[in-house]
């Protein structure tokens, strides 16, 4: 903090300001046109048809079913990574994070591979259970999960890191079992980064595209998520497209707003780059 | 330009491609046209073509074939479905040629005044594309509409699924696709990966995915088919190149090209 503020006082050298000014003016910029092109007149219009609410509802759904599906998976893996020494584990989590770098459409090519319907996992799926994945809105649900939840255990996995292991043990000595403790400590002492990683899973489960419209198809109604609405929109009706975007921009900010809200106010919130 | 004598057409086409280098370097649209009397042929430079993806195969050997033909050019291709392609050339992408698959999407840049005009090269007809296998047992058209089947389809405002949507009008049969897919190659994927039981395609695509998937031919009586227009764009970088390709496409040699992959005379 005190060597912010001395460098406040000398003011920002001008080898800085600039390129930091265009920067800025390269993130903002877009988003601003977005605002400025906005069909403003018509948007209650376009955004209540029921297309568009049906690609909305699904989004929100299947977003939010990704994001459960990762705390229900991904919580536990970023327990164990965290928590297991071993050269095993490290690879382990360099896997773990190759979906987070990965382009999602690549994510797509390789979820067909492994659950479609020749997949390698997908044809005894099929053969055995007669459930195929592919064109559903379950798999919208595994395509986002896939690429979302690597978010949420990287979050999660830096805060079981840097969490004070003192009390967990405190609480076995105390006779609480592994997984009362996990329970009862361990879980309120990631509370924090446990929403900041839910909620940054959600929102890149919201926007998913590539491993969606490659994995899940796109039919409306059942696949069609309001990212790809927006592609397809793009090809007919540019203003409509427009007001898609706008909503998910929406979406994005109240996301980030409630976020920051986290990251300022609590101790052990964000996950430090190491 | 045929009774033109030769020279005059040479001085012609350096003064035009030094007038598009010049225009293309102040606008740094990068790697376009740059190189403007450099070399021996009189069009240089880069050729930025944006083709249907049903094109993909003939435009890749006709791009090769025109490359050779002109020593320093490159033909640089952007393959897509033709609705992306036509909005992609209408918010200012630097593309010389537009190859659709349907006059619709050419008119909506012609509109724009993105072109002036354009010329129907070939036609197509659709086909349903099945994996070998054929695991849906798949033999006619009214099959597609069985329960169960898994179909995909182009998405509506792609020219192969106004097509598709055709066919099924002329033959009477309603289905319900499991997928609406972005571009005919993306549909003709889903079928070569065994994921869907057929998809509706070009008879060009079914041609050029070989051995991967069986075609099914849809009789005449019921079946559509779309023109391709191409034209040379009024805001080309590459002016000179892009009529160039444009007759070169046209022309007996191009014809036979794309005759071989399966297009049919407009």
């Amino acid at each position: 903090m005190r060597r912010e503020r001395r460098l406040r006082h000398r003011g920002i050298p001008v080898l800085l300001a600039v390129p930091a000014l265009i920067g800025f003016g390269f993130l903002f910029v877009p988003l601003l046109a977005l605002l400025i092109r906005a069909p403003w007149h018509g948007l209650a219009g376009l955004l209540s048809k029921s297309d568009v609410l049906t690609a909305l509802r699904l989004s929100l759904e299947c977003a939010t079913a990704a994001t459960a599906l990762s705390l229900v998976f991904g919580v536990p893996l970023a327990w164990v990574l965290a928590r297991s020494p071993g050269r095993i584990v490290r690879l382990l989590r360099a896997l773990v994070t190759v979906p987070l770098v990965l382009p999602p459409v690549v994510g797509g090519v390789a979820l067909l591979l492994a659950l479609g319907r020749n997949g390698i996992v997908g044809r005894y799926l099929d053969s055995w259970f007669g459930i195929t994945l592919p064109f559903t809105t379950a798999g919208v649900i595994v395509a986002e999960t896939f690429v979302a939840m690597p978010f949420l255990i990287v979050t999660v996995e830096g805060a079981l890191r840097s969490a004070d292991q003192g009390l967990e043990e405190a609480a076995s000595t105390l006779g609480a079992s592994r997984i009362t403790v996990f329970r009862r400590v361990t879980l309120p002492l990631i509370a924090p980064s446990l929403l900041a990683g839910s909620v940054l899973c959600w929102a890149r489960a919201l926007g998913e595209f590539g491993a969606t419209i490659t994995f899940a198809g796109n039919y409306p109604g059942t696949t069609q998520t309001m990212p790809l609405k927006v592609y397809n929109a793009l090809q007919t009706d540019p203003e409509e497209a427009i007001a898609l975007s706008l909503v998910l921009l929406v979406v994005a900010i109240g996301v980030l707003a409630g976020l920051r809200d986290r990251w300022l106010y609590s101790g052990t919130g964000a996950p430090e780059p190491s | 330009m045929r009774s033109a004598p030769r020279s005059v057409v040479a001085v012609g086409a350096v003064l035009a491609v030094s007038l598009v280098g010049c225009s293309s370097s102040k606008k740094a649209t990068g790697g376009t046209a740059g190189r403007s009397g450099s070399s021996s042929s009189n069009i240089t430079g880069t050729i930025a073509v944006s083709a249907a993806s049903s094109l993909t195969e003939s435009f890749n050997t006709l791009a090769k074939q025109f490359e050779a033909a002109h020593p320093g050019v490159t033909v640089k291709l952007n393959f897509g479905a033709s609705s992306d392609l036509a909005q992609q050339i209408n918010s200012g992408a630097p593309a010389d040629v537009f190859a659709s698959a349907s006059p619709k999407n050419m008119k909506q840049v012609i509109d724009a005044k993105g072109a002036n005009s354009s010329t129907n090269f070939v036609k197509n007809v659709l086909e349903i594309a099945v994996p070998p296998s054929n695991p849906a047992g798949i033999s006619a058209i009214a099959d597609l509409a069985k329960p169960g089947v898994k179909l995909a389809l182009c998405q509506p405002q792609v020219p192969c699924g106004t097509v598709a949507a055709q066919v099924f009008a002329n033959a009477k049969v309603t289905v319900k696709p499991v997928t609406l897919e972005q571009d005919v190659k993306s549909t003709l994927t889903k079928v070569e990966l065994d994921e869907v039981d057929a998809g509706v395609v070009y008879v060009t695509d079914v041609r050029s995915a070989g051995t991967k998937v069986t075609g099914i031919v849809i009789p005449d009586a019921v079946n559509a088919s779309t023109e391709y227009p191409i034209a040379s764009l009024t805001k080309a970088p590459n002016a000179a190149g892009a009529q160039a390709f444009v007759a070169y496409v046209l022309s007996a040699a191009g014809q036979q090209v794309l005759a071989s992959a399966g297009f049919e005379k407009p």
